[in-house]
This record gives structure tokens, sequence and C-alpha cells, in this order.
């Protein structure tokens, strides 16, 4: 890396790349390593398989989960829902980032964030099947968002302790952003379950679809199996809670046989993927 | 030959970078600037910290205090990004918090204290008195938790009628 590299982000990434021959960055987020800078030997004791894996899970989940929410732009209730929904979409998007970064260095590949998010097939992705599903109505965005963030929100509470201290420090700095996606689809669920008679039917239908994937997210597989008990517990503890004031209630429903934790998707993700990574496949080496 | 004098130097040259989104406050004021020191052979290292996961500034805050060090006669400059522990709106200084008023900006209350455990869920919580920054009245109401920025929350001011912008604790 040249000394000047900090000097000037479009100037310097032009010449880091004039450099390296490669332009991939035009479609990216952009702006080379988000870990830039950061101390990212992976520790003694820490299992870097394992550790990519559980970054992969987590990158994918926040990917697919943003580019779902970036789809309601323009189709959102109100403004300021769409302003609400885009901002969540990009918390998961920086997370993702950040887990993608990590999970090139702990699978000894050296990948960086774009080969993650634009080069791998559906089959590849191991995000949970919820965070694929079409985006349905208002009421449904709301009730997928409360079932992932609360999920994700007890997780990361959790990982913020774990070995790996890059892993750690990332789930630490999604906790205070995952706090607001939660009680954000919280207070619209109690909004829309204790509304009209429209409104609660529409939570009761977005409930009856999203019930099938719960147990996929709960479970989740290997990778979290040292937290899975507790992150359960918590999650269902705050959805009752939710639910109760939003009176509404869990539906019994049978499991979606499969997880996409290992690679089994609905049809949804691969036309999710063909549009979010289409510029990149189409222009693999253009720049501008 | 490194020496006290041009350590302080390089930090307050990098304090008074701007921000990119917030540009009437400093990386320092906001607390982005977490040190900035010298080593032997006479490197400026800088550590900046991002104040959300997703914030797209980070790189053009690297950009900008490299390039406002490279300015100031430091020819070895390296940038350091922090992100343990996570920013917090508690590191924006008395002086940032004055300038975001002046401009029309409410400043954020203290950050929700972090406990060990389980993040509880309030369900209707009472939101926290926030006072107009332009005409002080307390009659305020929240019109969305999130604004142009994830930092920030939309708010509308009943006495004088003024949208205002909040900084949302972090």
């Amino acid at each position: 890396m040249s000394d000047d590299i900090d000097d000037h982000v479009y100037l310097s990434l032009a010449e880091q790349h004039d450099q390296e021959g490669d332009a991939r960055w035009a479609f990216g987020t952009g702006f080379e390593d988000p870990l830039h800078g950061v101390d990212t030997a992976v520790p003694d004791g820490v299992d870097g398989a394992e550790l990519a894996a559980v970054c992969l899970a987590l990158g994918d989940d926040a990917l697919v989960g943003a580019q779902r929410l970036a789809q309601w732009c323009t189709r959102a209730p109100e403004l300021e829902e769409e302003v609400a929904l885009a901002n969540i979409g990009l918390d998961l998007l920086g997370q993702a980032r950040l887990l993608y970064a990590r999970c090139g260095q702990a699978d000894g590949t050296g990948r960086g964030e774009d080969a993650y998010a634009y080069t791998r097939d559906p089959a590849d992705f191991r995000n949970v099947r919820l965070a694929e599903l079409p985006d349905g109505d208002f009421a449904f965005c709301v009730v997928r968002l409360l079932v992932l963030s609360t999920w994700r929100l007890a997780l990361f509470g959790r990982l913020a302790s774990t070995a790996d201290p890059v892993l750690a420090a990332v789930a630490a700095k999604g906790v205070p952003e995952l706090t607001y996606h939660r009680q954000y689809a919280a207070d619209w669920a109690v909004r829309l379950g204790d509304g009209t008679d429209e409104s609660h039917r529409r939570m009761r239908a977005a409930l009856a679809d999203v019930v099938p994937y719960l147990d996929e997210v709960l479970d989740a597989r290997p990778q979290f199996a040292a937290h899975a008990d507790a992150v359960r517990q918590e999650t269902l503890a705050v959805l009752d809670q939710v639910l109760l004031a939003a009176g509404l209630s869990l539906p019994a429903a049978p499991a979606v046989p499969g997880s996409g934790r290992q690679g089994d998707h609905t049809a949804h993700l691969a036309p999710l993927l063909a549009e979010l990574q289409s510029v990149a496949r189409a222009h693999p080496e253009a720049t501008w | 030959m490194v020496t006290r004098q041009s350590a302080l130097r390089a930090r307050q040259v990098a304090a008074q970078v701007p921000d990119p989104e917030l540009p009437m406050l400093t990386l320092a004021d906001l607390g982005v600037l977490r040190d900035v020191r010298l080593t032997e052979d006479g490197t400026v290292v800088a550590s900046l910290t991002p104040t959300y996961s997703g914030c797209p500034a980070m790189a053009e805050m690297r950009a900008d205090v490299a390039a406002r060090l490279r300015g100031a006669g430091f020819a070895k400059v390296e940038i350091r990004t922090v992100l343990d522990p996570p920013w917090s709106t508690d590191l924006i200084t008395a002086h940032g918090r004055r300038t975001l008023r002046a401009y029309g900006i409410s400043p954020p209350g203290p950050a929700p204290r972090r406990t060990a455990g389980p993040v509880p869920l309030v369900l209707g919580a009472a939101r926290l008195a926030v006072g107009c920054p332009r005409c002080g009245s307390a009659d305020t109401e929240e019109t969305s938790r999130f604004s142009a920025t994830a930092c920030k929350s939309l708010w509308r001011c009943r006495t004088c009628r003024e949208p205002f912008e909040h900084v949302k604790e972090l």
C-alpha cells in the first residue's frame, strides 16, 4: 500500500487499483477494507473455520435482510417509515461488511467483502430463509424484523464477550443498533396488532407466514451452539412480551423442513441475489 | 527526533478535521478521533472509531485526517480503525453539544446504560424530554425515530412549530 493511500478516497482508490490492476471497488460500498487498521490476527485457541462460519452466516443474514429492506424504498406507507427501514438496512449492511471482512481473514482465503457479496451463488449463502422471503405487506415487514432483530440482539449481546476480539467488537458495536431496530419493530407490532380490525388481521396473517421459519432462526446450529438455548429463551420471552401487548399470539404451525444455514433456500433467494449482483457480474473489471 | 511538541501538534492538526456529515463539528468534538500518537520513527498513528457499523464516511474521514497531517508536514501517517469500545454519543464533547445546538440540532442526552445480560425492551416507553434547539421550548414531539442519517431522529416543536433533528442517544 502506498504512503499516501489515505489522502483522498477516490484518488487514492484509483491509484491503489491502478497499481494492482484491479478496479472492482467500483461496485462495492467501496471504499476498501472496513477493518482497515484493525489488528486482525486470529488468536490462539480460536478455530478459524468455526469463526468464519459464524461470520458468514451472520453476514449473509444481514446482507439479505438489508436488501429486502432496501426494496421498501418508494413503497413504504409513509416517508418516515421508508427512511427508518432504509436506515435499519444500512446498519445491517455495515454489519455485513465487517463480518465478511472478518470471514475472509478467518477462513484463510483473504477474500474481501465484495467477493462474498457479489460472486457467490445462492447455494453458498448461509442466511436463514426468513431473511430472504419476499417483502409482502408492511405487517409482514414488521413481524419479520421483530423476529430477526430480537434474535440477533440476543445473540450479539452474548457474542460481545466471545474469544475472537474482532467478532466481539463487531457484536458489541451492533448491540445498540439492533436495540433501535427491535424497538421500531416492537412499537409497530403493538400499534398494528392493537389497532384496527384490518391491521390486526394482517398481523395475524403475517405471524402465520413467519412462524414456519421461526425454528430455523432459533435453532441456527451448528454455528451458534454455545449460545443457542439462552438466545432461544430470550427471543421467545421478548416475542411473548410484544405479542401480549399487541393482543396477538404465536400460532402453532409446522416448521418448513431444511435450513438456510446448510444452504437450503427458497426460490426467492436467487432473483434477489441476481439483482444485487447483476452489475458486478456483468462488468467484472469495470471502473468509473 | 520525536518530541513532545510535535506529538501535541499532530494531535491539534488531527483534532481540527471536520466531520463529513456534520461539518460544524470536528472529529474530536464527536469523539470519533480516539487517539493520536507519534512512534519512535516519527510516524503519526491516528485512531478513529466509526459511529455506526454502516457509517459510510469512515474512508473519507481516514483520507481527511491523513491529508491534513501530511499537509502539516508529517511525512509518515498511519490511520487505524478502533471498534472496541464502541462509540457512544456520550463521547461528544461539551463544545460539540453547544455547536450542535447553535446549528439547530438537538444534542443527545445521556446514552442508555449498558448492563450485563439481555437488553430490556420497554414498550410505549416515555421518550426523553428533548428541548427545541431554536426556541428552547420543552413542548416537542418525535415524528420519526430515524432521520436523514442513522444517528438522528426527527422532531417537531409545538411552540415555534419548527421541525428539528435530534442526535439519538447511542
